[in-house]
């Protein structure tokens, strides 16, 4: 029985026989939408006297809210890092091809460069919405170069900076525009760090701690003057000291504001990260973990040698070495790998897994009223809501609503 | 009167149930001729409303041509809030049946004018062509919907002011905070119920038994305001043993000596090609 039009002329969807993930717990209900947002069915159903025009069969399986991943460099021979001339394009290609993972939002992630590169990459993509033609960009992150020569993993040295007196024009000289930036890493061991940090929070993006050689007690000023995420926690760090934890202190700190949370970022891909490691860090913070795939290039390719830009890497498996060696070049985790994983590792509940890489990272963004939730009026559009991943005993369904259904098997 | 008795509350769910079910399907309903049903709410008819879903589920029972009028609804608490009793017919009832939305009736306790949404409702019952069949349940002081103790017994569809014993009973739903609880509420009369063709009361457990035996073994008295279906032609009191302690034991074995006959009520209609 078609709506009676009243409010809309838009067809409603409703998904039946599935389970959602509302209020931090799995829910045995249909799932209202239309036109991209979810509905209140009892609202439709008093207000406006409406009802389905289509009933979608979920077959028992999850809805849950779209995977946001805040932290990937790239993926299937693309790097985001690359000052080419259609930067959109090879975003827009990735962003299609993680669909399929279940991520329907990210920021794609920059590691240093020199301010030629990011002049050039950073105007080519705007923050935008994601559909059936890709996932939706939140936009950048930006990961150096204001960050710790010490600790800066694979990050090329000679484009790292300090912050120059005047840090934020400074910042805005290297990077020529935030304007669709959404996080930045930096050190803040780093001078004239406090300034920048501040001013970055106070412009709403989210300043985030990594390939740092920060205490405590620095990493603690840090989160005072705003900053709000970690970038992969345990790597391109101090590591955990008993007498000074350093940045992973923060997980545990009582010198955070209050009313604040410190979320941190984990590659839960089994090679990144110890287990025990995860589970120290979700034990001690289970609401502050945030699943990043912090993906290379080479995420996404088959098995085998691949020439990408300078280097040559091989994959083995899950494995992404620097080609005849056994140094790992770079995270090729998809994110509905991470989030199995995350679950199995920590022995943790569905709905926290699931809640990891969609309510935590947009609670991180500040945008968790309209994403990462499958609340009344937030987006459920092909961009937004997705579902999802494959457990042993749960199938995973995409069902855009308005793309025919596909199932991701075991 | 009909007093039916069952061993538990499921029992009594069911047999109410089926009862309704069959009345529905004895009717035919169909696009010229909408079946009237009232409704009540609360934790007493939550079985009833489970197996009416279930036979809907099985396709036992369509309802596509039942109109459905509540008894009543709170004033000032807002539509969506969890305890209204629009939320409750729709996450009970509604949202899991093929009713539509337009054959649903419940009072609005957000209007400006109370009293006329009362006189309007009464109006949509008298064009739909009356209520055959009122389902309700009994409070542990003997209301009716919220017709409290001293309503008259001729009443229409009206603004009550309810009795601190009822604000005591609904505390649970919220948070046992009593200052949570509303203090008025809209309500159809002892006299909308008893203008029904039919009227089935659903009693279970022992701290409805003094109600109970107040309300069919005293006099009618407008301090327990069931006690008013004394006088209507087709009464049923559905009810579980709890329910019946405090009745004399030789007015539960004679209904209970009924049973036989009463049963035919509920049995399965005889099957025949599905409709809708």
């Amino acid at each position: 029985m078609p709506s009676n039009k009243s409010v809309s002329d838009a067809p409603i969807t409703q998904f039946i026989n599935c389970r959602i993930l509302r209020d931090n717990e799995l829910q045995r209900e249909d799932l209202w939408v239309r036109e991209g947002r979810i509905l209140d069915p009892e609202k439709l159903f008093f207000d406006e006297q409406g009802y389905a025009d289509k009933r979608v069969d979920c077959g028992g399986s999850i809805i849950a809210p779209g995977f946001i991943d805040v932290q990937i460099n790239g993926g299937y021979g693309i790097d985001f890092s690359q000052a080419s001339e259609d930067v959109s394009d090879g975003v827009s290609f990735v962003a299609k091809k993680i669909l399929e993972h279940g991520v329907t939002s990210f920021c794609p992630t920059l590691v240093t460069s020199p301010p030629e590169v990011y002049h050039k990459v950073l105007p080519q993509v705007k923050v935008h919405d994601g559909g059936p033609h890709g996932a939706g960009v939140l936009g950048f992150h930006l990961e150096g170069p204001f960050i710790s020569a010490e600790k800066k993993g694979a990050h090329p040295e000679k484009y790292l900076r300090t912050f120059k007196s005047g840090g934020l024009e400074h910042l805005m000289e290297v990077y020529g525009s935030l304007d669709d930036v959404a996080i930045v890493t930096l050190a803040p061991e780093l001078p004239g760090s406090q300034s920048v940090v501040r001013e970055l929070s106070q412009r709403g993006i989210t300043v985030s701690l990594g390939h740092s050689a920060a205490d405590l007690s620095q990493a603690e000023e840090a989160v005072q003057q705003g900053a709000s995420f970690i970038t992969h926690l345990f790597n391109a760090m101090l590591p955990f000291h008993h007498r000074d934890p350093g940045i992973v202190g923060l997980l545990t700190s009582d010198r955070i504001p209050a009313g604040r949370v410190v979320y941190y970022g984990m590659i839960a891909d089994g090679i990144h990260t110890n287990p025990a490691a995860l589970r120290i860090a979700h034990r001690a913070h289970p609401s502050g973990l945030v699943l990043v795939t912090d993906a290379i290039t080479a995420m996404g390719l088959p098995p085998g040698r691949h020439t990408l830009g300078q280097q040559v890497i091989e994959i083995q498996g899950l494995h992404a070495y620097v080609a005849g060696t056994k140094t790992l070049s770079g995270s090729i985790a998809t994110m509905d790998m991470c989030v199995r994983h995350f679950k199995q590792v920590s022995g943790c509940s569905v709905q926290e897994a699931l809640e990891a890489a969609s309510l935590h990272p947009a609670q991180l963004l500040g945008i968790s009223p309209k994403k990462g939730k499958l609340d009344y009026g937030s987006d459920a559009g092909q961009s937004r809501l997705h579902l999802y991943f494959c457990l042993p005993a749960v199938r995973a369904a995409v069902v855009p609503p308005l793309c025919p259904q596909r199932f991701l098997g075991c | 009167m009909k007093l039916i008795i069952l061993n538990d509350y499921d029992q009594a769910s069911e047999w109410a149930a089926k009862y309704i079910r069959n009345k529905i399907l004895q009717f035919s309903p169909g696009p010229n001729k909408y079946f009237t049903l009232g409704l009540p709410t609360g934790s007493t008819p939550l079985g009833c409303y489970k197996k009416l879903i279930e036979y809907y589920k099985n396709g036992d029972l369509s309802f596509q041509y039942v109109k459905t009028f509540n008894m009543d609804e709170y004033v000032g608490l807002p539509r969506d809030h969890p305890e209204s009793y629009h939320s409750f017919m729709w996450n009970n009832f509604f949202k899991h049946i093929d009713i539509k939305a337009e054959n649903t009736h419940i009072l609005d306790g957000n209007t400006a004018d109370l009293q006329a949404e009362c006189d309007s409702f009464e109006k949509k019952i008298t064009a739909a062509g009356g209520i055959q069949l009122f389902v309700g349940g009994i409070g542990p002081d003997g209301h009716i919907a919220f017709n409290e103790p001293g309503s008259s017994l001729v009443s229409r569809t009206r603004v009550k002011t309810l009795a601190k014993d009822t604000i005591m009973a609904n505390a649970r739903f919220f948070d046992g905070d009593l200052s949570k609880v509303p203090t008025m509420a809209l309500t159809v009369g002892v006299g909308t119920v008893m203008d029904a063709k039919e009227v089935m009361i659903l009693i279970t457990g022992a701290h409805k038994a003094f109600a109970l035996y107040k309300a069919i073994e005293e006099g009618v008295n407008h301090m327990w305001t069931v006690s008013a279906f004394q006088q209507h032609p087709q009464t049923i009191f559905v009810c579980d043993e709890d329910a019946t302690l405090e009745l004399r034991v030789k007015t539960v074995k004679y209904f209970k000596g009924m049973m036989h006959v009463h049963n035919k009520l509920v049995e399965s209609p005889p099957s025949e090609p599905k409709k809708n």
